[in-house]
């Protein structure tokens, strides 16, 4: 396990994967806050077909992905606006945008590469260990500008998910807010997807801030929990894949995350908390307020 | 697939000399039989969890596919006994928690998320530990119409013919407590009953059709059939064979073009499905705009 510590891609690993967690956590409080957990669940299925078009293309990878995921999270905020769009179309578009990222990995890997035989396997379940000194530098400054984003938004951004006509009325412009998150969002999942992969980004944005959210209360006492569980849950993944080198690091450190969620859901089981029912109450009359407005 | 390069068989236009160029390997004889099982099936399953809009229950499901096939292929048991067990449970329990009462909101869809999250890692964890799997995740994920045998085609046709026997023996009373719960609670229909049953009925159709589509892609066949004959028509039995007949034309026309192209079977057959899905709405816009004194049928909700 020393010796793991000294390597450079360890050590890559464990920086990237810092600031990465760092926003994760920050944007997935506000992800699980405004029910939108969906989005992030979407931007997983984009995230690998984006990926993988980028590849079949002969382009740099993480250029299809922060375009895809980008690209979605706004797409779905611009629909999401325009009356809700029902699930089952939604799941319909999704799981065929699932396929055609199959098909771009087969085009890959048949026309494109031998070499690189599992690069479907690495963008779906991550590959952290697999970053190079250029490419841990460019995930830790977009992640660090991600963090930096979601904090100078954070206030206005609770006004407005807490109550949203309030906000509006108070001159937030929520509009704009909410695309601006949605497009932090996709950022946050692109980079996400270099750490634990595109399918499992959810739980790293959904399960540290849950946690939070069942601990605490208080919105910005949770927002710093779920970074900072995010990144304590992110560390204690990867000291226990190098401990245990069987275990790959995604499985380890979404193993550590739903086990810290488990912990937290038995030591307290349902929270009553007033902000949280009071945010819950908002949203549910936000979401009516739009309706009736829309029709 | 390597093994459709390495035979070369060219697409002929013939259908009568393709299908017997097709059905001299017996694996692909096995796929057809599997496929046609499973496409009647899903999609009967999938048009009530479209008309009761559980989508997010199947796609959970399906998700906890992976984990189930993944480690039955570790313990070297059979896949389609570790996609049943694994459906089946997760129908169970997803049952067992709405008896406890239902909310929705944040802290609910964290805990979703974070299950879902999780399920998938334990899958990949399988999948590592062991090594050799024919095509690697991919063919549990994303579909695969190689190594189906005999034996499975027997399991998943007998599966499928309790499924769909327990649909017709509920199907009236869960139509019923599917379009209004409340009267039909009232009337003395067991809706909660109902209910778990068909969270079962939903966990067995998802597991048979993971296993043409991969657990990723069920969706192909349990949403995307039901969803668009949903979208030409409200009336029941016509949706439902309609259903059926959309689950059958993609989930045999992807075995063909998957034995043709390199390109894996779930791709073809979410492609054809979605192609089916949009090509109905886009003939209802044509429809409405063109008759518009014409009694319009449109989806139920």
């Amino acid at each position: 396990m020393i010796t793991a510590l000294h390597q450079p891609f360890f050590q890559h690993a464990l920086l990237a994967g810092t600031a990465i967690a760092l926003a994760s956590g920050l944007v997935g409080y506000f992800l699980v806050l405004r029910a939108q957990t969906f989005t992030g669940d979407a931007l997983g299925h984009v995230a690998f077909t984006g990926a993988m078009a980028a590849l079949a293309g002969g382009f740099d990878l993480r250029l299809g992905l922060f375009a895809g995921t980008v690209g979605v999270a706004l797409l779905l905020g611009v629909l999401g606006r325009r009356g809700r769009p029902d699930d089952v179309v939604i799941g319909t578009l999704f799981s065929w945008i699932l396929g055609l990222g199959t098909f771009f990995l087969t085009l890959y890997t048949t026309h494109r590469s031998t070499t690189q035989g599992n690069a479907g396997i690495s963008v779906l379940f991550g590959s952290v260990y697999g970053l190079d000194g250029a490419r841990t530098t460019a995930a830790v400054l977009i992640a660090l500008a991600v963090s930096a984003a979601v904090v100078l938004i954070a206030r206005p951004m609770l006004f407005a998910t807490l109550d949203d006509a309030v906000a509006a009325a108070r001159g937030v412009r929520t509009g704009a807010l909410g695309l601006g998150f949605l497009a932090l969002v996709g950022v946050c999942a692109a980079e996400a997807t270099q750490a634990v992969g595109s399918l499992l980004l959810l739980g790293l944005l959904a399960a540290p801030a849950g946690t939070a959210l069942r601990l605490t209360d208080r919105p910005y006492r949770a927002l710093g929990l779920s970074a900072a569980l995010a990144v304590l849950e992110l560390w204690s993944g990867l000291m226990l894949s190098a401990a245990v080198p069987r275990l790959p690091p995604s499985f380890a450190i979404m193993a550590v995350a739903a086990a810290c969620y488990a912990g937290a859901s038995l030591v307290r089981p349902r929270s009553r908390s007033t902000r949280t029912t009071v945010a819950r109450s908002t949203v549910t009359r936000i979401a009516t307020v739009t309706r009736t407005t829309e029709e | 697939m390597l093994l459709a390069e390495t035979l070369a068989p060219a697409f002929s236009w013939n259908p009568v000399a393709d299908l017997r160029e097709m059905w001299a390997y017996p694996f692909m004889v096995n796929a057809f039989r599997a496929g046609a099982v499973v496409a009647v099936v899903a999609p009967a399953v999938g048009w009530f969890m479209v008309l009761r809009r559980q989508t997010f229950a199947g796609h959970t499901l399906s998700v906890v596919a992976f984990p189930g096939a993944a480690l039955a292929t570790l313990l070297g048991i059979s896949t389609t006994l570790g996609y049943l067990g694994a459906c089946l449970t997760a129908a169970l329990v997803i049952a067992a928690l709405r008896e406890r009462g239902r909310s929705g909101g944040a802290e609910e869809s964290a805990a979703t998320a974070t299950v879902q999250a999780f399920a998938l890692a334990c899958g990949f964890l399988f999948v590592t530990l062991y090594k050799g799997l024919l095509g690697g995740p991919q063919a549990l994920l994303f579909g695969t119409f190689l190594g189906i045998t005999t034996g499975q085609v027997g399991l998943l046709a007998a599966v499928g013919a309790v499924v769909l026997a327990l649909l017709a023996v509920i199907g009236r009373p869960l139509l019923f407590a599917s379009i209004d719960g409340d009267v039909a609670a009232a009337r003395g229909v067991p809706v909660r009953l109902l209910g778990a049953g068909f969270l079962l009925l939903l966990g067995a159709a998802t597991a048979e059709a993971g296993q043409i589509t991969g657990s990723l892609l069920v969706f192909a066949l349990l949403v995307m059939p039901a969803a668009t004959a949903q979208v030409l028509t409200a009336r029941p039995v016509l949706g439902l064979v309609l259903a059926v007949a959309f689950g059958l034309g993609a989930c045999w026309l992807g075995l063909i073009a998957a034995f043709y192209q390199p390109y894996p079977l779930g791709f073809f057959v979410t492609t054809f499905a979605f192609a089916g899905f949009l090509l109905a709405h886009l003939g209802r816009a044509l429809a409405g705009a063109l008759g518009r004194a014409a009694p319009r049928t449109g989806v139920p909700a």
